[in-house]
């Protein structure tokens, strides 16, 4: 017996997300008194890869070939099924990121498990059946999902748990996995990435701006601080709709959801659309002119001002606070 | 090109969500029900779209109970040539998808295309279920779709980016924002899907793997803590002594 996770490397770092997964397959491993092991597909640093020994991993299954530097979904199945296989897993972990979204449920049908996407909390475990929670309705609400059949997987929300690390050191095996050129479907013909950046759903602190802000002119009220504070930006659907920021930045039920430490929503209205993807935020300050605005009843933290005069204060504030710690 | 758009009907995003029989069933009670977002504005617009460049057929697949009729209904407005109803209750993503996949199998399809997640459970399963089943290739996320020659060429998301990708059909594709625009059925959409085919077709004995046991609500409205603007520097205290976030 054993718990598999799924962990994807990125520019030579193990992704933020991967961490958390690895970190919640160990913390399942334990509650089974099994041992946690993880699976890497594609060329990896194994110096890196052993660092997943700090959340608990005892052994990497890496499966080191370039063709599966790319993520391929049919091949990428295959692959983890039959980690999971050498591993002798019942229980398989991903995040619930963009590869892990689509890998996830194409390996419960593989392995015959029954499969609950987005966990928020560990699961726990009742003979032979798990129960897990994850937030449903656009985060109106959680359920919690049973599991009986045999095998499991579950994936992790990004941002739900905060890793402990320790100080292990996880051994790194080759693992083939006597893949065919077959098995493979999916030629990649460009990489657009903004290098450098904190993608928005890793991001542990967001700065966000809504139509209040009049004009992309303005937005140095948003970035300013963001930069500042190393956080990510992000914007509403009607800043993103009028081609005031770009589309990636657009959260909420239709665009992306985030759950980061601190969501900060400048001139946000915080239509119930728009809390959809960023309700599962720790804390939410909110700056807006208007008292009566939605966002309120959300937030943490409110400050009923102009963001004009407001948020330069909040970044001069802001950098007083940081020379002085 | 033949192209099935799996939809799922979905409680309105407006609608107050609430429980029944000790928080185990979600409350219909006063609830509207809409086509799932995505698989609408996305999936089976551009579905549409290439199907009126292209030629071929667009087949729209429910798997649920009769009260599903209006949104079948607005889905063959907006441009599907005819649809399929599985009769059952899709409590599970797998029984969902293994009525799916059964289905597809009969007709070979060229192109599947989904939404990305419904809004009630935010699951995104049921395209990758799809895809596993039938053993077919997968794209998730997918922002941009083009289909020459027997290829599908797409650009999907990534952590901080996009990418370019390129795959074969036949293929499962599972749709989201920006992939087409949203469209309002016209006059002669509508008065055309009254007369467009709707199959009803009894589901297989696929298991479920998975059931709700409880639902909950979150404990209570927060309680908003109001900094003075001229007082910027306590909110930033706040932050982080009391908060710690910073
Ligand atoms: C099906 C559906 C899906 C949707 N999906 C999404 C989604 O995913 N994400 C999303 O964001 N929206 C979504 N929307 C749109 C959503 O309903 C709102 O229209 C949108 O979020 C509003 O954006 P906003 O808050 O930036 O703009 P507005 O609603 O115009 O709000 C602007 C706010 O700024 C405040 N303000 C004005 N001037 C200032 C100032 N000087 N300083 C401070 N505050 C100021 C105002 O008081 C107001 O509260 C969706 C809508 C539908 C119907």
């Amino acid at each position: 017996m054993a718990v598999l996770s799924f962990v994807e490397v990125s520019e030579g770092k193990i992704k933020k997300a991967s961490v958390e997964a690895a970190y919640y397959g160990s913390k399942t491993a334990e509650a089974l008194g099994t041992d946690s092991v993880a699976v890497v597909l594609g060329e990896a640093n194994a110096e890196e890869l052993a660092t997943l020994g700090q959340v608990g991993v005892k052994k990497v299954l890496h499966a080191a070939d370039a063709k599966l530097n790319h993520f391929d979904s049919r091949a990428y199945t295959k692959a983890v099924a039959a980690a999971a296989d050498a591993a002798g897993a019942d229980v398989v972990v991903l995040s619930f990121n963009n590869n892990g979204k689509l890998l996830a449920p194409r390996l419960s049908v593989k392995l015959k498990a029954g499969y609950v996407p987005g966990a928020v909390e560990l699961p726990q475990f009742n003979g032979g059946s798990a129960s897990v929670k994850k937030n449903v309705f656009s985060g109106k609400a959680s359920a919690t999902f049973t599991v009986a059949t045999g095998k499991k997987v579950i994936s992790v929300n990004p941002n739900s748990l905060s890793p402990v690390r320790g100080g292990g050191s996880a051994t790194v095996e080759t693992f083939n996995a006597a893949l065919t050129d077959a098995d493979f479907n999916v030629v990649v013909k460009g990489v657009d990435k903004v290098v450098g950046e904190i993608p928005l759903t890793e991001a542990e602190l967001v700065v966000s701006g809504g139509r209040g802000l009049k004009g992309p002119e303005n937005w140095h009220l948003v970035t300013d601080l963001a930069k500042e504070l190393g956080a990510a930006t992000a914007c509403s659907r009607a800043v993103a709709d009028v081609d005031w920021r770009p589309h990636h930045e657009h959260v909420g039920q239709t665009g992306l959801t985030v759950r980061p430490n601190l969501y900060i929503a400048v001139g946000i209205s915080g239509a119930i659309q728009h809390l959809a993807g960023v309700n599962g935020s720790k804390v939410i300050v909110v700056v807006n002119t208007d008292p009566e605005a939605p966002f309120f009843k959300a937030a943490d933290y409110g400050i009923v001002g102009d963001a004009f005069e407001v948020m330069p204060k909040v970044l001069e504030e802001y950098r007083k606070f940081k020379a002085a710690h | 090109m033949k192209i099935l758009v799996p939809i799922a009907k979905v409680p309105d995003t407006t609608s107050k969500i609430g429980f029944t029989d000790g928080n185990t069933k979600f409350s219909t009670d006063g609830v509207t029900f809409i086509m799932n977002p995505t698989d609408e504005w996305y999936a089976l617009v551009r579905a549409c779209e290439l199907k009126e460049k292209q030629g071929g057929e667009v087949v729209v697949i429910h798997v649920g109970g009769a009260d599903a009729e209006q949104i079948i209904r607005k889905a063959l407005a907006i441009g599907a040539d005819r649809a399929v109803r599985v009769d059952a209750d899709p409590t599970d993503a797998y029984f969902v998808a293994a009525q799916i996949a059964e289905h597809a199998k009969s007709e070979n399809y060229d192109l599947i295309i989904t939404g990305k997640e419904t809004i009630d459970y935010n699951s995104f399963q049921v395209g990758g279920m799809v895809a596993e089943l039938l053993d077919l290739p997968c794209v998730a996320l997918v922002q941009k779709l083009e289909i020459e020659n027997g290829v599908a060429t797409m650009k999907r998301e990534i952590e901080g980016g996009t990418e370019t990708v390129e795959v074969k059909l036949p293929l499962v594709v599972c749709a989201q924002k920006e992939l087409a625009e949203a469209r309002i059925p016209n006059m002669k959409g509508i008065m055309g899907a009254r007369s467009k085919p709707l199959a009803v077709v009894a589901a297989n004995g696929a298991e479920k793997l998975t059931a709700v046991s409880t639902y909950s609500l979150p404990e209570k409205a927060k309680e908003v803590k109001l900094i003075d603007k001229d007082n910027v520097a306590e909110l930033i205290r706040l932050l982080h002594e009391e908060a710690k976030v910073i």
